[in-house]
């Protein structure tokens, strides 16, 4: 937000610049909406599904909350289902030259240790990226993690800058 | 009207919903709906003129804000900054190292049937139980 939109109006690189930003700012309401119906902007209903060891304590699922299960069990039989037929239906999307599917494939250290790290932050606190923007304007307690996990991302882009 | 389905069946549908936005930024844009990788986006380069990404964080958080605030959330005391504080920290680095969180890896690499968002997924949802097993322990 340090520049003006519409100084940079002419700079766009897509002639569809309406039509992107409307449709960007819509999936990420549906995109909160979902978080928000699902309860995952409530930290507590994560870290409830986290204690895994929880589902030995009493009947199954005992004190264990599949909640995020549900969650992202939904979710990605939308994903696997969309995906296969874009992939299938059409060649461009609507509002740009290309699909921009992730380039990298290989399984190496930084995908497995950064996932790691982010795990044990997730554990601690029970918020991922997601659900801490989402409520970040809404509780304090979000408001201060989503401030140091932004301080943390540019603490990773400097040090990948480097190496 | 919500209010009398059961719990698990509403997180189905607002999974469902992720889902749909998911795929309305790939079908429309042809972009992964990643949150970590899009907010690391605009943090490094806030300038850049193709600003869709910040159209797709302000949706998320101004919807967040007003959606959350129809919902009657449990409230949640403000935990001390010295655990809010190195968590931020993890998730930011962790995410942007391993290029993705559970919207980039999970909801849409798992839809993309990626075996290296699969591995990233197995790994942060070891990482997060047996850490909140350890605090458990230690608590």
């Amino acid at each position: 937000m340090s520049t003006s939109p519409l100084a940079n109006a002419n700079l766009s690189p897509s002639p569809h610049r309406a039509g992107r930003l409307g449709l960007a700012f819509s999936a990420g309401l549906v995109f909160a909406a979902g978080l928000v119906l699902s309860g995952m902007t409530q930290p507590l209903k994560v870290l409830g599904f986290l204690d895994i060891t929880a589902v030995t304590q009493g009947p199954f699922p005992g004190l264990w909350d599949p909640t995020l299960a549900f969650v992202m069990g939904g979710a990605v039989c939308v994903t696997l289902l969309a995906f296969a037929w874009t992939q299938r239906m059409t060649q461009t999307p609507v509002f740009a030259n290309a699909f921009h599917a992730p380039a990298v494939s290989q399984i190496d250290w930084p995908l497995v240790g950064g996932a790691a790290l982010f795990g044990v932050g997730w554990g601690l606190a029970g918020y991922c990226p997601g659900p801490a923007l989402a409520a970040a304007l809404l509780s304090v307690d979000a408001l201060i993690f989503t401030a140091a996990m932004l301080v943390g991302m540019l603490i990773c882009k400097s040090f990948l800058r480097q190496n | 009207m919500l209010a009398n389905l059961h719990p698990y069946f509403i997180a189905a549908i607002g999974g469902i919903l992720i889902g749909l936005a998911s795929w309305l930024l790939w079908w429309g844009l042809g972009r992964i709906a990643g949150v970590s990788s899009i907010t690391a986006e605009v943090l490094s380069a806030p300038g850049n003129p193709d600003t869709w990404r910040w159209a797709f964080l302000a949706g998320l958080i101004v919807g967040g804000c007003l959606l959350g605030q129809g919902l009657e959330i449990p409230s949640l005391p403000t935990r001390p900054l010295s655990l809010l504080i190195p968590a931020g920290l993890l998730v930011g680095f962790g995410t942007v190292w391993g290029s993705g969180c559970t919207s980039g890896h999970g909801v849409c690499g798992l839809g993309r049937m990626s075996l290296r968002s699969l591995v990233a997924v197995l790994t942060f949802m070891a990482a997060g139980m047996i850490t909140v097993t350890l605090m458990r322990g230690a608590a």
